[in-house]
């Protein structure tokens, strides 16, 4: 073996450097505990920012749940036969059917010899040549515009108009994106700038999707918080934004406002009025607005109802509409489709800087191009078959069937939670998660404490060693101080979930018992 | 209740507006008037022309300013430059729209050799992975005879490792386990059993996300403790753009150009060095085969890369994407983890290294796919917790792609029905490729005024061109680096778009193109046949008299002459080397 002797190189004065002299710690061992050399890469030396990002839907509750389930699957015994995982909105692992056009097309953009077998339907075949047509050299293997293929883009804008009753909609301002999550944080990106006091803040929901607080961990933007209102069902307090911006503009400089709507992991639909309110205020206060729309089908509850941000901003007149920068995201992964594996999605850009947009471009071209199977998926969305076509009643049948499922389980959840003593849990009205508040008792709090951890995480923990029902603290999502939650998905079968919410209630009622 | 981050006060230094930093700028693609880089060797940091932009006053139609403009933008993200999807592809694509529309060109189509897209330039998909993509896509194929059944077995395996058996499922953070496996499997098979643990593969989206993520990790410090990354020059674009937004350090060391692009270790120590007085190096980039330079590294040169990593502390970040593009008969594909495990155990145990690939490259070029892995060797566990957090924050790589990875790792064996026409559409790739890379530094060398070194792998030519000092000074009134003032003309002139070698970098005074060897044989032959006759014109046209070239042409010759007599010297040590294991 060769151990660098067999080297020709000259010693180097400098090769006597030792990491010492370089004052990394040298207790580390590496793993086979041989060595005493240290890493060049450390938890001490490593990316502050990275450090900081936290992300609870898939911290450290999922990570015991998947142990759990390795345990179990080697025999052990556990006071429950199977985990289940209401922690993430993850459909299809939940059980749910893919819509079968969707995957037919998806097959034949990929293997194109089945554009000659006579089972696929005639409009799953256009489709599928269309999209073809737009990638290079007739494959899905070809790197698409760093946008987003100009077809796909083009049936976006066409959706957004119809959607938008009207408004129009320039397909030059869609950029098709890696799931929602990569233009989020390719917009805050761009927006993050300035040092001290002029450091650029992002004012963001609490709760809120922890993706935002992690992008903005990472980019050292400071995380402006305004606060829902739990008593109103969620909604966004006009007052409560100014307080917050008031208040953090004596620390940096607030550029941003982020909304996600319908609310994840709250669960409410804005109503027309309070998205109006808000677009006046991020024009008063120049804010550039962030609309989070990926559960814009994902409605249930009576007398709510999707607006976009954009069809209401264009509702107010040019007076808005043509100064609000606003951009506005969607995605595969969530309302009938739940494809969160493609990895496809969408944003549209409004008023944005005609030199911030070329920045923008020429940023997403270092990634080369969002995975093109995912547009196309994404395509599909918006472009679905049309009345007439062979593929229009399976369709129409698929989607509505899950929806009204959803719709269902939504009640159902909002009912059960309610039922117990010390959990209440505001209307279900939109998204995929209910996030009912729960009262922990004082002893439990402290025992948490003691663990070092926070209330509601020692509370999930024993909820998952206990019942194996995995879900995310409300801690993940931030929350008002001295105030607990749980979100959980309300995506398990009808079954099973009437089972999880069973079981949550005993849970929470021995619990109760057990730390009064 | 306000959550502030630590602010941390950056004393930050003078900025200098970076070379071509308003080539994005798009007013004909001109850099900003302005300082010039103050070039340590080996040490530039690009950064941003901050603070010289004026915003909305050129929009006097404006009423207000917009809340997002030049002046408040990220100054990383001003930094940030791609040449691979620059100005030069952006005109491209104008052009080619142009063309669409019936406009007047002197050519009747673009080729696009800017950009290693295999499937665009027509190479066809391997047929087997499109196969199992398309079952996992829509698993109601499994019951169609017409599907072979090495096919419907790895779909099969692969839904099973999805959640709910769908690919619309988010997968793991780290990837699929089973394609995890996989990718673990092949790579102890491709280094003849130098053992690989599944828990240190990662997959990614594209080689590019991986890339990213790890400097993510490594970047810290403030001034002189700020991490500083080497990397080639000439280099893959994504480096200089990853560091510039992650406001790291850049650390040039130049490939020996005279030398087929090989990396000369007393180089690698002199960036070193010098780099060391400004900030922390911390991390070493190799892109082994070459992107743009195409060169294919010795076992030896590997070694003593490593062996400096070794000594100097430096993590190692190997980018082997192109591992399975080796053309010339004498060059192998040795990968840095196999060198590594060679030089026994104090090395094996202690060196810090990543090697990246890719589904988008070798013979399978499936880039619309974004799939990709990294094997993560002695990374601190800590660490490698962060970096798993990290990941999960972006929930997971597409699992399509992830899908064609499995694909790539776990090809039809021998006795499977796939196997032979596995095997028959892999090497016809492999082989049309091999043809094009002699094929384009064949017809380039034949060009008085350009030079190209032997395309021994990967997919790139990356020729040395003769620029006339009058097309010099051209292109510097116009605020334009020379080698992009020629592929501007180049491609106005003849529809062929490649991308100026100061995309990637390279020694000062020297110019360059990269373009790809993917058009089809016929196709590369015109272009090769245009290009030759562009760099006539284009010498001519500049030329201020017959002396001067005459001179170049005598430069020229002594220059490749003893460029011929190193490699004879460098070949026999290597092989003297090689002998003794």
């Amino acid at each position: 073996m060769n151990h660098g002797t067999a080297l020709l190189w000259k010693r180097r004065a400098l090769s006597s450097l030792s990491a010492t002299r370089r004052g990394l710690p040298k207790e580390k061992m590496s793993e086979n505990g041989v060595s005493p050399r240290a890493k060049v890469l450390t938890i001490d030396n490593m990316n502050p920012t990275v450090k900081k990002v936290e992300y609870a839907v898939r911290g450290p509750i999922v990570q015991r749940a998947l142990e759990l389930e390795r345990e179990l699957s080697e025999g052990m015994k556990k006071p429950f036969v199977e985990v289940i995982k209401a922690n993430i909105g993850d459909a299809h692992a939940m059980g749910q059917q893919p819509i079968t056009f969707f995957r037919q097309v998806l097959a034949l953009c990929s293997y194109p010899e089945l554009l000659n077998d006579s089972s696929f339907p005639e409009d799953a075949k256009s489709r599928a040549r269309r999209i073809l047509q737009s990638c290079g050299g007739n494959s899905m293997g070809s790197y698409s515009a760093s946008q987003g293929i100009e077809s796909v883009r083009q049936d976006v804008a066409r959706y957004i108009e119809r959607r938008d009753g009207g408004v129009p909609c320039d397909p030059d301002n869609i950029f098709l994106t890696t799931g929602a999550s990569d233009g989020i944080v390719t917009m805050l990106k761009l927006l993050v700038c300035g040092e001290g006091e002029t450091r650029t803040g992002v004012m963001i929901s609490i709760p809120q999707y922890p993706l935002y607080s992690a992008a903005l961990a990472e980019l050292a933007a400071v995380q402006v918080n305004y606060y829902l209102n739990e008593e109103k069902c969620w909604s966004m307090d006009l007052s409560e934004l100014q307080r917050s911006l008031d208040e953090a503009r004596r620390h940096c400089n607030p550029r941003a406002l982020c909304v996600i709507n319908p609310g994840n992991p709250t669960g409410q639909v804005q109503s027309r009025q309070c998205i109006e309110d808000v677009i006046r205020f991020a024009a008063k206060e120049r804010l550039f607005l962030m609309a989070d729309e990926v559960y814009q089908d994902n409605v249930y509850a009576e007398g709510c109802q999707f607006h976009s941000f954009k069809k209401v901003l264009f509702d107010m007149g040019p007076e808005y509409s043509d100064i609000v920068e606003l951009v506005s995201f969607h995605s595969t992964s969530k309302c009938y489709m739940g494809e969160c594996g493609f990895r496809g999605g969408y944003m549209e850009i409004i008023n944005l800087d005609e030199e911030v947009r070329a920045q923008l471009t020429k940023l997403v071209s270092v990634r080369l191009c969002p995975p093109v199977p995912g547009q196309a998926l994404m395509d599909l969305v918006v472009n679905p078959p049309q009345i007439g076509e062979p593929s229009y009643d399976k369709f129409i049948k698929e989607r509505t069937a899950t929806l009204s499922v959803l719709a269902e389980k939504a009640k159902l959840t909002e009912q059960v939670l309610n039922t117990v003593n010390g959990i209440s849990c505001n209307p279900v009205q939109g998204a995929m998660y209910s996030f009912p508040r729960i009262s922990i008792p004082e002893k439990a709090i402290k025992e948490a404490t003691d663990k070092g951890q926070q209330a509601d995480m020692f509370y999930c923990m024993k909820l998952l060693e206990e019942t194996g029902i995995c879900l995310v603290p409300g801690s993940g999502f931030g929350q008002r101080d001295g105030t607990y939650h749980f979100r959980m998905t309300i995506l398990p079968s009808t079954d099973k979930l009437k089972i999880l919410l069973n079981k949550v209630k005993e849970f929470h009622q021995k619990f109760t018992e057990q730390y009064s | 209740m306000l959550r502030l981050r630590d602010v941390v006060q950056r004393s930050v230094p003078p900025r200098n507006s970076p070379l071509y930093s308003g080539l994005w700028q798009r007013d004909g693609y001109k850099t900003q008037p302005g300082p010039q880089v103050t070039e340590q060797p080996g040490l530039k940091r690009f950064s941003t022309a901050e603070a010289t932009v004026q915003t909305g006053a050129g929009h006097p139609c404006r009423m207000r300013e917009k809340s997002l403009t030049m002046a408040s933008l990220s100054p990383q993200v001003k930094a940030v430059e791609y040449a691979v999807r620059g100005p030069i592809v952006i005109r491209a694509g104008d052009i080619e729209k142009r063309l669409q529309q019936g406009g007047n060109e002197s050519f009747t189509e673009v080729i696009k050799a800017n950009i290693g897209d295999a499937h665009a330039m027509g190479q066809q998909p391997i047929t087997f992975l499109r196969q199992v993509v398309a079952l996992c896509c829509y698993p109601e194929l499994l019951q169609s005879p017409s599907f072979p059944e090495d096919a419907k077995q790895r779909a099969q395996r692969i839904l099973q490792g999805c959640g709910g058996q769908s690919l619309g499922s988010y997968s793991a953070s780290q990837g699929v386990e089973c394609i995890r496996q996989h990718v673990a499997e092949f790579i102890t098979e491709r280094d003849q059993g130098v053992p690989s643990d599944w828990n240190n593969i990662y997959l990614t989206t594209g080689a590019s996300d991986g890339i990213m993520s790890i400097l993510k990790l490594l970047v810290s410090g403030e001034g002189s403790g700020r991490t500083g990354v080497l990397i080639p020059i000439p280099q893959y674009p994504l480096y200089s753009a990853a560091l510039s937004e992650l406001d790291a350090v850049h650390i040039h060391y130049y490939l020996d150009e005279d030398s087929c692009w090989a990396l000369d270790i007393e180089e690698l120590q002199r960036a070193y060095l010098s780099a060391k007085q400004l900030c922390t190096p911390r991390a070493l980039c190799i892109i082994n085969p070459g992107n743009p330079t195409g060169q294919v590294q010795s076992k030896k040169c590997i070694e003593e890369v490593l062996h400096f990593a070794y000594e100097e502390n430096l993590f190692v970040m190997a980018d082997e994407v192109y591992q399975d593009n080796v053309y010339s008969a004498d060059c192998h594909f040795h990968s840095f983890k196999k060198v590594l495990y060679e030089m026994g155990p104090e090395y094996f145990n202690n060196v810090e290294l990543v090697s990246f690939h890719s589904t988008s490259k070798g013979y399978t070029g499936e880039c619309g796919f974004r799939g990709g892995y990294m094997e993560v060797l002695n990374m601190d566990p800590q660490v490698k917790e962060q970096l798993v957090k990290l990941l999960s924050v972006r929930l997971c790589p597409p699992v399509p792609g992830q899908a064609a990875m499995d694909v790539i790792v776990n090809p039809p064996r021998e006795h499977e029905p796939s196997y032979a026409q596995f095997i028959k559409e892999k090497s016809s790739v492999l082989d049309v490729l091999a043809q094009k890379a002699r094929l384009t530094e064949q017809i380039l060398n034949s060009v008085p005024g350009i030079k190209c070194n032997p395309v021994q792998g990967a997919m790139y030519a990356f020729p040395r061109i003769f620029i006339p000092p009058r097309a010099i000074q051209e292109a510097k009134a116009r605020s334009m680096a020379p080698d992009m003032l020629y592929c501007l003309k180049l491609l106005e002139e003849t529809g062929i778009c490649v991308v100026p070698g100061s995309g990637f970098g390279q020694r000062e005074g020297t110019y360059h193109f990269r373009m790809t060897i993917l058009p089809s044989p016929e196709k590369l032959t015109v272009l090769l046949g245009k290009l030759k006759e562009f760099h006539l014109r284009f010498l001519e046209e500049y030329s201020q008299e017959g002396a001067q070239s005459s001179s170049l042409h005598r430069e020229e010759g002594v220059q490749s002459s003893s460029l011929h007599r190193e490699e004879g010297v460098q070949s026999s040590s290597l092989h003297r080397e090689e002998g003794a294991h």
